[in-house]
């Protein structure tokens, strides 16, 4: 059985440096993956690469058994792998059910004609965007429901802001969901919670997710595998207690000068 | 605390002033008034009376300049837990002071009047202008009373922060009415004809233009009066709307269209000829606004060649219609041409639209503005004469025939309402698509167009809609005015249509159909479209000028618009701290939500202080 998601010797160069080189894993349905590595190691890139923002120089992704190269990032999305952005990225003006129920683009299909007769099609397209729309902003408790629903998403606090980007990603209806940094910037009692809910996206809505995380906590709570890259280059993969003892691993993050880092 | 904050709730020193903001106010408007004086306003404006006797437009392009410093220079800036002293007489001496330094400016000009001639590069150099600023009594007198009128002006705009709510409420609603009064007069008395009510605006406005003396003060302290009886009607009305829910909200929706469609239906058969010319060319400008505001408020494409569409639209209609169309003329009706307008509006949007649309923001901006050009220059050339007669245009477009009602240029009225039956529905296309999913995908391409991608929103495709619905609404607007004007010329689609219909959209508030309704009335309305003259006639040499102002004035100063929707004043007024309560501690949720009804509680004020000189 072929993989969910498959990468292969994938490589990408910004101008000479290799933000990326050799890297060679694969995500099968129902895992939870943690990419780690220090600043700089080519975390954000290898998400965009697979989101389609970022030409990879070679190398082939694999989704479902084909190469999602090539495509443009709304196709991407339109094949099941929705994602996050570590320096949240919402659209603040409108409102954060709006937030949700833009995401929903690529699964509906209403057009002008619809919109402008009010035809029973649209109606029924639009209850069912915002009843899946609710119950993506529900999966966080009464944090986005109620009144904060017609609020623009500027107004949210920040980690508000980080529980409505993945909302966003869910309501996409994604087959697997990539999560740049999802805690960044929330408090202790915030990211246990959040901790727990990845583990409730796997087993109540069976995404498939693959992680970026620097909070060693978080991802050694929820990853089944963990991937190391440093510069680029993938140097440990396995279960979270074999990359922790890793002495690759710990070199990579602490046995260096800290501006080599960058 | 109290042994800190003791010396500072002493009233301070009249003299104890910041005098480098004194000093740089004054001479702002010192030189604000040299420069209105020598472009020639003053003098250009001079004939229109507003009040009889005492003042006239080209006075009040001046007067005004003085009390907006004086009201701005004692304006104090609060900060939060800051204190700062109360307003008090001290304001009134920086006001005055400012006024003092600002008349020097024209104090100067007159002397530079009087000795110099620099006729040549100013042309309003003039002695007319000379006359005018001594009141034609003299160089010292002159001086002196400029310098005096500037002082007393100042120290009054200061004074506003000084006296009491009401009493502030009070006056700047009276100087506002009764300007207003007098500056609308062409329209009041109009009106006032069409209901027989004559006698009412004779006895208000004297013969010769401009209110009487007497009625001046009369109507200021009624209409003072009223604002003081009102005072916060408005607002809880507005608010109490809001707040209805369901059913109650909608049959009170309803009655409010009827009283609003209604008004629009008999308004016009009380309008004389002149008014409803204006009210036709508002509509044309509302219908084109309408379209151009789906494309960079609701999209944010910058469309700066947006009059191509309107060219299509009015040309379409002429070949169609005219028998003098000099090559094809099937001499169609304009409904069937309707169909082809829509065709063509939408074909043209396809290919100007697919090459550009991947283009980002100045880059788009530019290459659209070139587009709008060019497609004037080819119904301009010598190339394309045989089709479209280059220069002299097409002529003869019949009146449109509709059976029970002909509208033709010479009737305005009826081209008013078949303006108004168009704009009606543009109205609800915008309504209705910026309650949908393309809307939304719209609204997210605006706010970031990467991440909308990322969402799964094909960004081409959509932005190319937004593109299409927007030309075929300003092919609407170019059919009706084909068919108003009676013929067609390349001349009447110059950059600047598209130029003043984007300021339009700014003015009036990007993205909200009500802000683009009132932008259209109030600036083509009053001030005039590009070849169309306002209620301002007098103003007709000073639009340009006065659009460029209002514009960086508005950009500056309240970049949401006029009538804001209430969600984006939030945005660009709202303090940060919301967005860092997380800092501040484990209940941050509990902070925001209050925060956050206190913003929405705020919201409408907005559009509430309109009245408010500030
Ligand atoms: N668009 C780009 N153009 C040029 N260089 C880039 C670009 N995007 C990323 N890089 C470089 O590629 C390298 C990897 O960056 P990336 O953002 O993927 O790191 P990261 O692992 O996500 O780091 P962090 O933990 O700080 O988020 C960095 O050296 C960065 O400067
Ligand atoms: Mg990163």
């Amino acid at each position: 059985m072929s993989h969910l998601l498959e990468i292969q010797d994938l490589k990408v160069t910004f101008g000479g440096l290799d933000a990326l080189s050799g890297l060679n894993f694969h995500v099968d349905e129902g895992e939870i993956v943690s990419v780690i590595g220090p600043n700089g190691a080519g975390k954000t890139t290898f998400f965009n690469t697979i989101s389609g923002l970022v030409e990879p120089a070679e190398g082939d992704i694999l989704f479902e058994g084909e190469s999602v190269l090539g495509l443009d990032p709304h196709q991407v999305t339109d094949l099941g792998i929705a994602r996050t952005f570590q320096n949240v990225r919402l659209f603040p003006n409108m409102t954060i059910l709006e937030n949700v129920m833009v995401s929903q683009h690529c699964r509906t299909s209403q057009l002008v004609f619809g919109a402008l007769f009010q035809t029973k099609a649209f109606k029924q397209e639009e209850r069912e965007i915002r009843k899946r729309a609710e119950e993506v902003l529900g999966f966080f408790g009464s944090r986005l429901i109620g009144y904060r629903m017609e609020q623009p998403a500027f107004a949210l606090s920040y980690a508000n802001r980080r529980r409505l980007e993945i909302a966003r990603a869910m309501a996409t209806q994604p087959r697997l969901l990539l999560l740049d940094e999802p805690v960044a910037g929330m408090n202790p009692m915030e990211t246990a919670e959040l901790t727990g809910l990845i583990g409730q996206l796997r087993t109540e809505w069976g995404f498939t997710i693959v992680m970026i995380e620097h909070d060693m906590k978080v991802v050694r709570d929820v990853s089944d595998r963990v991937v190391v890259l440093d510069h680029g280059v993938p140097i440990a993969q396995g279960s979270y207690d074999e990359v922790s003892t890793n002495p690759d691993v710990i070199e990579a993050y602490l046995g260096r000068p800290v501006e080599a880092g960058a | 605390m109290t042994a800190v904050t003791a010396p500072r709730a002493v009233t301070p020193a009249l003299l104890d002033q910041d005098w480098r903001s004194v000093g740089k106010w004054g001479g702002l408007c010192g030189l604000a008034i040299v420069l209105v004086s020598l472009i020639g306003m003053p003098v250009g404006l001079d004939s229109r009376t507003l009040v009889e006797g005492r003042l006239s437009l080209g006075y009040l392009a001046l007067v005004w300049l003085p009390v907006v410093f004086g009201y701005v220079v004692s304006k104090r800036v609060v900060l939060e837990g800051v204190e700062t002293p109360d307003p008090g007489l001290r304001d009134v001496v920086a006001g005055l002071c400012c006024g003092i330094v600002a008349g020097l400016g024209p104090a100067l000009l007159i002397l530079g009047l009087d000795n110099w001639n620099l006729r040549k590069p100013l042309v309003n150099w003039s002695p007319k202008l000379l006359e005018l600023l001594t009141y034609d009594r003299g160089i010292g007198y002159g001086v002196a009373a400029w310098i005096i009128t500037c002082a007393v002006l100042a120290a009054l705009g200061s004074m506003l922060h000084v006296v009491p709510a009401s009493v502030r409420r009070f006056v700047s609603y009276a100087v506002m009415g009764a300007l207003l009064l007098s500056v609308l007069e062409s329209a009041i008395v109009d009106l006032s004809e069409g209901f027989g009510l004559e006698s009412l605006t004779d006895a208000i406005y004297a013969k010769r233009g401009g209110l009487t003396v007497t009625s001046t003060i009369i109507l200021g302290v009624v209409i003072g009066g009223l604002s003081l009886l009102t005072k916060g009607r408005v607002k809880s009305a507005t608010n109490r709307y809001r707040q209805m829910e369901g059913a109650e909200r909608q049959r009170t929706s309803i009655v409010l269209f009827i009283v609003v469609a209604a008004v629009c239906v008999v308004l016009p058969m009380f309008l004389g000829t002149i008014m409803n010319e204006l009210l036709a060319n508002v509509g044309l400008f509302l219908l084109l606004a309408l379209g151009l505001n789906i494309v960079v408020g609701l999209a944010g494409i910058l469309d700066l060649g947006y009059v191509a569409f309107f060219a299509v639209g009015g040309y379409t209609t002429a070949v169609l219609t005219s028998s003098q169309s000099p090559w094809f003329h099937p001499e169609w009706h304009f409904g069937i041409v309707l169909l082809a307008v829509v065709v063509m509006a939408a074909i043209t949007g396809l290919v100007i639209g697919a090459p550009v649309i991947r283009m980002r923001g100045d880059y788009l901006a530019i290459v659209t503005l070139g587009f709008g050009e060019i497609i004037r220059l080819l119904f301009l050339s010598d190339w394309l004469k045989p089709y479209f007669g280059g220069a002299q245009g097409i002529t003869n477009v019949p009146p449109v025939d509709f059976g029970f009602a002909l509208v033709k240029g010479t009737d305005p009225r009826s081209v008013f309402y078949l303006v108004l039956a168009f704009c009606a529905l543009a109205i609800y296309v915008s309504w209705r698509l910026q309650a949908s999913r393309l809307g939304r995908a719209w609204m997210a391409i605006r706010e970031d167009e990467q991440v909308a991608e990322a969402m799964g929103i094909n960004t081409v495709n959509t932005k190319l809609m937004a593109f299409v619905v927007g030309a075929i609404l300003a092919s609407f607007s170019g059919a009706i005015l084909a068919a108003k004007v009676g013929s067609i010329f390349p001349n009447s689609f110059m950059i600047l249509v598209s130029i003043i219909i984007l300021v339009v959209v700014i003015v009036g508030g990007m993205g909200n159909i009500v802000g683009v309704l009132v932008g259209s009335v109030v600036l083509i309305g009053v001030l005039g479209g590009p070849r169309q003259p306002g209620l301002l006639q007098e103003f007709q040499s000073f639009k340009l000028l006065i659009y460029g102002a209002l514009l960086v004035f508005m950009m500056l100063k309240r970049p949401e618009g006029l009538v804001p929707s209430a969600r984006r004043s939030q945005e660009l007024h709202q303090e940060e701290y919301l967005q860092d309560a997380w800092l501040k501690g484990e209940d941050h949720d509990q902070e925001e939500a209050e925060a956050q009804a206190e913003a929405v509680a705020h919201a409408p004020a907005g559009v509430e202080g309109e009245g408010d000189p500030s």
